[in-house]
């Protein structure tokens, strides 16, 4: 037996029960149209009135048990040292994401679960969401460069308070490499060596699944901003290039050399399972974010995976690491809520952070001053490769508009993986009308 | 002709007038209720929604503001033929569809049907057995399949001794073969649907039929294709149509296994994808609806007219 769902939250277009019970009634799907732009009720409103700002309502997406605990032991510490109280309204992540733009415009929580990225600028520039730079002004130099940058509005307002990220990388295990006398690849070509080498030894190289379509961006996004650069990964996910270019046709005769190294069976397989080759040793590495380890549940195995961050290419060695972060933002209904500001400042402190992770340590805490000594050493690693990154991006389905992600990326990529070909023209001309029409 | 009809017009007219005053004020009140509640459910949940969703068809969106709703005419329609690589797949994917449920599917559903209205023991058995798939939940199926498909673990490689080889068959994986276990399991269900419906068919059929046949010599099969399926005609519109919407709106089972991408594009899946959820496209999303809805009317107004035209008659 598979897990058909993913742990992480990343299944973003699952659908909510309530929309396949629309669907499955089949009463005409014409009439889907209008019922999911109009009508759908936000799956969550703010109950409490936050008259005199000592209540602070709080929309979250962390349904799953233990974030949801971990967020709850940092609002009990916040409400320890201070007067406000915040009442959480926790909703299944999917259902959250998938109904964000009615929750926003219609009763939201004061702060919600949200992430970097261009739905976090959209959303600012269209003015659902709060500035909060009186936060930032307190706590700001907790941050590094790369996270104030990635919690930034297109107005140069900052619009999102980092909670947590994982980064993107190679994961492997150390007895296996030992055994074989592999050394960490720290260029595209040694990588290519390696794999070949791997391949002659009977692993698989690269363990790689993209049944869901997302995880094969992770591929596209290193490679591209190794050999063009972290600034044309986000101006081309913000379509401010084309992608008829030259340069994302070398990120694609690139990957096609990677291509024979990966899992030839990737199309019908999850990330989970992909994950289950490396562990059995099958596969040589795995290109994932490092939620990979919880598919480890033999301590054993967890202690003896190790990680390296994608091998430099052509521009910037390796100074860009792919790392979504988490973080929470305000939303319009906090405009002015000098409490709500409060909760902001409070959570961009060690204290929270070390609070959140003492719970949920499958993510890494993002301030400065936050107590390293407890984490793992892989996690340690996996730290050490963000803190020391130039630029982190966020991912294409996060750092693009999410349309071109699930729409576009997902069957083109698949299509890539299938037979080595892809047509950057109509990727351009379905980049025009989707962006056009935000 | 006027005078001739007039007479018969000023007595209905009569009539009518009689029969409203029979009618107390809570009789009116009560047809008012009962004509004007599904009325108002009809238009709120169908028609409303539908001339929305043709509209909208027409329109930019980005699902924000209504101000920010833009007139784009017909680019949306454009963009889905030119540039939307999923579409013409998908369409051939609902014809392959449409043509397996058709030649296989309802076939299979009245084989089983014929079969078990034979009186053999433990028929009320097997049609529960058959009948199953047809009201399991939908993640319910996705966990049979899988364990039927997957490709190392599943059923079907294991039995045939190629699970865990470089042979092993990736049944959702592979492009060339998913569009086929798919409509394998959506089979499993329709044929169950289709059983039921000429179950009921079958127990309709007046049996001094047959004994007239019998006693005219016809053997099994012309009894059954030249007498019972013929007296059957109601049923049998009913079942053309169901197979022909349900191959117009199939979705569920390519979207648990892979979400309708890599060789299982279907339209009803594609709509999902562009109206549900961040990928939110309304625009295009409305008008795969539309096209949707356009095909779909063909077989609903046939299927409409056969049912009130006989009552007409």
């Amino acid at each position: 037996m598979t897990h058909r769902l993913s742990a992480s939250g990343f299944d973003r277009s699952q659908l909510s029960r309530r929309s396949l019970l629309a669907l499955s009634g089949g009463v005409t799907l014409a009439g889907l149209a209008a019922c999911t732009g109009t009508t759908t009720t936000p799956a969550a409103s703010g109950s409490a009135s936050a008259t005199g700002g000592q209540t602070i309502t709080f929309g979250s997406g962390a349904s799953d048990d233990v974030p949801k605990r971990a967020y709850q032991a940092v609002f009990d510490a916040y409400a320890a040292s201070s007067h406000n109280t915040v009442k959480v309204n926790t909703v299944p992540h999917n259902d959250f994401q998938n109904n964000i733009n009615s929750y926003l415009q219609g009763s939201p929580d004061m702060a919600f679960t949200w992430f970097a990225g261009y739905r976090m600028r959209y959303y600012a520039a269209k003015g659902l969401a709060t500035p909060m730079d009186d936060a930032w002004a307190a706590v700001g130099s907790n941050f590094s460069d790369g996270l104030a940058k990635a919690s930034t509005g297109d107005d140069g307002k900052k619009y999102l308070m980092p909670m947590y990220n994982y980064p993107w990388g190679f994961f492997y295990r150390k007895s296996v490499w030992a055994a074989k006398g592999y050394t960490v690849p720290t260029t595209f070509d040694a990588l290519k060596t390696l794999a070949a080498k791997m391949k002659a030894d009977g692993l698989i190289p690269i363990a790689f699944a993209d049944k869901d379509g997302w995880p094969a961006m992770g591929t596209f996004d290193y490679l591209n901003m190794r050999l063009n650069g972290y600034q044309f990964h986000m101006d081309l996910c913000a379509h401010k290039e084309s992608w008829d270019q030259k340069k994302v046709k070398d990120v694609f005769d690139n990957w096609k050399a990677l291509l024979p190294f990966q899992d030839p069976n990737a199309l019908g397989a999850t990330w989970q399972e992909a994950a289950q080759s490396l562990g059995q040793s099958k596969s040589g590495m795995y290109l994932l974010g490092s939620f990979v380890t919880q598919q480890f549940t033999d301590a054993a195995v967890l202690a003896d995976i190790d990680f390296f961050p994608f091998p430099a290419m052509a521009v910037e060695g390796q100074d860009a690491v792919e790392a979504p972060i988490d973080g929470i933002m305000l939303s319009s209904k906090a405009a002015g809520n000098a409490a709500a500001m409060d909760l902001m400042k409070f959570l961009g402190t060690a204290k929270a952070e070390d609070t959140y992770y003492s719970i949920d340590s499958s993510n890494l805490p993002v301030v400065k001053g936050a107590d390293l000594s407890k984490l793992t050493p892989l996690n340690k690693k996996c730290a050490d490769v963000i803190a020391g990154a130039k630029s982190i991006s966020q991912f294409f389905d996060r750092d693009a508009l999410p349309a071109m992600a699930s729409n576009v990326m997902i069957p083109a990529l698949q299509a890539f993986i299938k037979d080595g070909t892809v047509d950057t023209a109509n990727l351009e001309a379905q980049a025009k009308s989707l962006y056009a029409s935000q | 002709m006027t005078t001739v009809a007039a007479p018969p017009a000023r007595a209905t007219r009569a009539r009518g007038r009689r029969r409203s005053h029979i009618l107390t004020t809570p009789d009116k009140a009560t047809l008012a209720v009962m004509a004007g509640v599904p009325t108002v459910i009809q238009f709120v949940l169908i028609w409303a929604p539908m001339v929305l969703s043709i509209l909208l068809s027409f329109m930019k969106w980005n699902g924000i503001k209504l101000s920010d709703i833009k007139p784009t005419g017909l680019s949306n329609y454009q963009f889905i033929v030119e540039n939307y690589p999923p579409f013409w797949p998908a369409v051939a994917h609902n014809i392959i569809w449409l043509l397996f449920l058709a030649c296989v599917a309802t076939p299979l559903g009245l084989l089983l049907a014929v079969l078990l209205d034979q009186q053999i023991r433990g028929s009320r058995i097997y049609q529960s057995i058959f009948f199953v798939p047809v009201m399991l939940s939908l993640p319910l199926i996705g966990i049979i399949w899988q364990l039927m498909y997957a490709r190392n673990e599943g059923f079907i490689n294991n039995i045939t001794g190629i699970a865990n080889t470089a042979a092993a068959v990736d049944w959702f994986g592979n492009s060339s073969v998913n569009l086929w276990a798919a409509l394998v399991a959506a089979t499993w269900r329709h044929a169950g649907y289709i059983m039921v419906l000429y179950l009921a068919g079958l127990k309709g059929v007046d049996p001094s039929l047959r004994e007239a046949a019998a006693v005219d010599g016809a053997n099994a099969s012309q009894t059954f294709f030249r007498v019972v399926f013929p007296a059957m005609k109601p049923i049998n519109i009913v079942v053309v149509v169901i197979t022909i919407i349900e191959a117009l709106r199939a979705f569920d089972i390519v979207y648990i296994i892979n979400r309708g991408t890599n060789g299982l594009e279907l339209i009803g899946a594609l709509v999902v994808q562009n109206l549900v959820g961040e990928g939110q496209v309304i625009g295009i999303g409305s008008a795969l609806a539309v096209m949707l809805l356009v095909v779909s009317l063909v077989p609903i107004t046939i299927y409409l007219s056969r049912v009130f035209g006989r009552e007409q008659d």
